[in-house]
């Protein structure tokens, strides 16, 4: 019999370590690693489904060539999604930023408080965001409203006022945009507001007081001490704000990728489409998070 | 008693606003202003948030004429409960109640389960090329599922392991309409948001000083054991916290349920095929060419809405310190 070899500390914590991310490795790849390859492969071949199996025909290009000249929806989705994307994100962002200082402050009823605020968190994910969104009741009775009064909405009115003063008025466009979609904002901004708070609450309190002493306005307190603080927090949810909204159930583009691939069965367009998107996602975060990595303060 | 206390207060104060020329007084204002602002603006951001939630009750016990009656606008004016007849009817609302409850609870526990296992693996063990996986574990967050989707549909329906099954029988196994694949996904960690998991359990374990795993070992605990009895019992607000997470956010998924349970009868699928139940019963009551109108079918769908998030919302009530609390004094981090 061969004399057992004895395994350092190092090689068994090895070991202990690698059995017990086993689950996630088997799963990566068989359901993800694998996947990924296979569909990268359909993006660029013709899928058909036969009996007991599919087969794939490579066509080099010719499913994104689909995608970007002949399909007449998909270019017009994808930038769509990608420009309310860029304004929306930093809405969300400052949305949540702010929502997250109020509800660390000290006030009757911020349990309350905090529990509404977060009950979009459950409430807006899933089948509820995908049927809210074609809500034609409520647009039919906003245009019954509008038609019967005079009195248009109060973000319209501003905004003619503020139109005429010959302004910038595309930026205001995008500004009036943002206000009018302060709802889908507040629903949309649950787990930012509770990473923000998190990252709040781990902020000690004897820094301000000190700052305070120093002679600190509020003001300034927040710009040196809080700001930075959660700074790094900020590219966190940059990140978690593009990917939530980008592959969120309501998103155009992913509700054209399921059709094509549902109703249609055309898997060779729907992975290419799927693919190029994910693309633009992916270049969008990098860049993102490669110009704020930089900025971010770590406090260890 | 208190009235003389409060009246000495009140005179202290003014001496005190004096000797301050006048700060105190300024403060004391401009503070009460901004409670009164600051309440105001809470108390308009949660209306805007529950609104929506009010308006579908309102609107779900209402009849179909006062739907159209513009002098009707929240209290209905002919109260009734047959939209909740009407929906449980044509959804069959218990069956569906029942295997949500079921699904969601299976696939919940068995994704924790396996989310926590990698995630302690991640958080206190060093082992070769522990980056790169972790880096996968990023990835399978980043990745929409979407991308990936046409491949597993067509893998679990002609499914096969390195082609035994074929070798054996001469045929794949079509694993669609069971609930097997998506089980395989949960214990894979590969299921609803299960990256998000992993990630916030391993925030959670790699806080957990190294003492305590020392002295476990110390005295004599194996590394199964320090993880089930020392680890796992202090984890359990983070753990909880995942759990009602993955409970609810699987309560409310349509995309891997329709992709994966296509025969269990679930709610939110129920739901999203509520609008043409409706048309077919009225077709079958009143013969055809009776069409729904489009403000009964929203009707409708409100019901049947409220009729899925009733439960949640029980549970979110009982259990909100649960769904929050623990999340946010984790801390996060990068």
């Amino acid at each position: 019999m061969k004399a057992k070899k004895k395994k350092t500390l190092a090689q068994k914590n090895a070991i202990a370590g690698y059995l017990f991310i086993l689950p996630f490795i088997i799963g990566f790849i068989a359901f993800l690693g694998y996947p990924l390859i296979e569909s990268i492969q359909m993006s660029f071949s013709e899928v058909t489904v036969g009996n007991g199996g599919f087969s794939m025909r490579f066509i080099g290009i010719n499913n994104f060539k689909k995608a970007f000249t002949v399909d007449p929806e998909f270019n017009r989705l994808l930038t769509e999604s990608i420009t309310g994307m860029l304004y929306k994100v930093p809405a969300t962002l400052v949305f949540s930023f702010f929502v997250a200082l109020l509800l660390n402050q000290d006030f009757k009823g911020r349990g309350f408080v905090r529990a509404i605020f977060f009950l979009p968190v459950i409430l807006s994910s899933g089948v509820i965001v995908g049927l809210e969104y074609n809500n034609t009741l409520l647009q039919g009775m906003e245009d019954v409203v509008k038609e019967s009064g005079s009195n248009s909405s109060i973000t319209a009115t501003l905004q003619s006022i503020l139109d005429t003063g010959g302004m910038g008025s595309k930026f205001f466009g995008y500004v009036f945009d943002i206000l009018d979609s302060v709802y889908d904002i507040a629903i949309a901004a649950g787990i930012q507001i509770i990473i923000f708070l998190s990252g709040l609450q781990t902020i000690s309190t004897s820094m301000y007081e000190a700052a305070k002493i120093e002679g600190c306005t509020a003001w300034e307190s927040f710009w040196k001490i809080t700001f930075p603080m959660v700074s790094s927090l900020i590219l966190v949810n940059i990140v978690y704000s593009i990917i939530d909204f980008l592959i969120r159930t309501d998103n155009e583009v992913m509700e054209k990728i399921n059709k094509t691939m549902s109703m249609q069965m055309d898997y060779g367009f729907s992975s290419a489409m799927a693919w190029s998107y994910f693309l633009c996602v992916m270049a969008i975060i990098g860049v993102v998070s490669l110009i704020l990595s930089k900025k971010v303060y770590y406090y260890e | 008693m208190s009235r003389a206390s409060a009246k000495i207060e009140r005179e202290k104060f003014w001496e005190r606003n004096r000797k301050s020329d006048g700060y105190l007084l300024k403060k004391t204002v401009s503070n009460g202003f901004y409670k009164i602002a600051r309440a105001i603006l809470l108390f308009g951001l949660c209306f805007l948030i529950i609104q929506p939630l009010l308006n579908k009750i309102s609107i779900s016990f209402m009849q179909e004429q006062d739907l159209y009656d513009a002098t009707v606008i929240s209290v209905p004016r002919n109260f009734t409960t047959f939209n909740y007849k009407l929906v449980d009817q044509l959804s069959s609302y218990w069956t569906c109640l029942r295997n949500t409850v079921f699904v969601a609870l299976l696939v919940s526990v068995i994704q924790v389960a396996a989310c926590t296992l990698v995630g302690y693996g991640f958080a206190r063990y060093k082992f070769p090329l522990k980056k790169f996986w972790f880096a996968c574990v990023m990835l399978s967050i980043l990745i929409p599922p979407q991308t990936i989707s046409s491949s597993l549909w067509l893998h679990f329906s002609f499914f096969d392991v390195f082609g035994i099954f074929k070798a054996i029988t001469g045929k794949t196994i079509n694993l669609q309409n069971s609930m097997a694949p998506y089980i395989m996904m949960c214990i894979g960690c590969m299921g609803l948001k299960s990256g998000l998991y992993i990630y916030l359990i391993r925030q959670f374990f790699r806080n957990i000083p190294k003492e305590l795993e020392e002295a476990a070992y110390v005295d004599g605990c194996g590394k199964l054991k320090t993880f089930l009895r020392i680890m796992l019992p202090d984890a359990k607000p983070i753990l909880t916290s995942c759990f009602l997470f993955a409970y609810v956010w699987q309560w409310t998924d349509s995309y891997y349920s329709k992709l994966f349970l296509g025969k269990v009868k679930l709610l939110p699928k129920a739901l999203t095929s509520l609008t043409g139940r409706l048309g077919d019963y009225l077709t079958s009551m009143y013969g055809p060419g009776i069409m729904a109108s489009a403000a009964y079918e929203q009707a409708m769908i409100a019901t049947g809405l409220l009729m899925t998030i009733i439960p949640l919302l029980i549970i979110y009530l009982v259990a909100q310190k649960g769904f929050v609390e623990s999340l946010s004094q984790s801390g996060i981090k990068m």
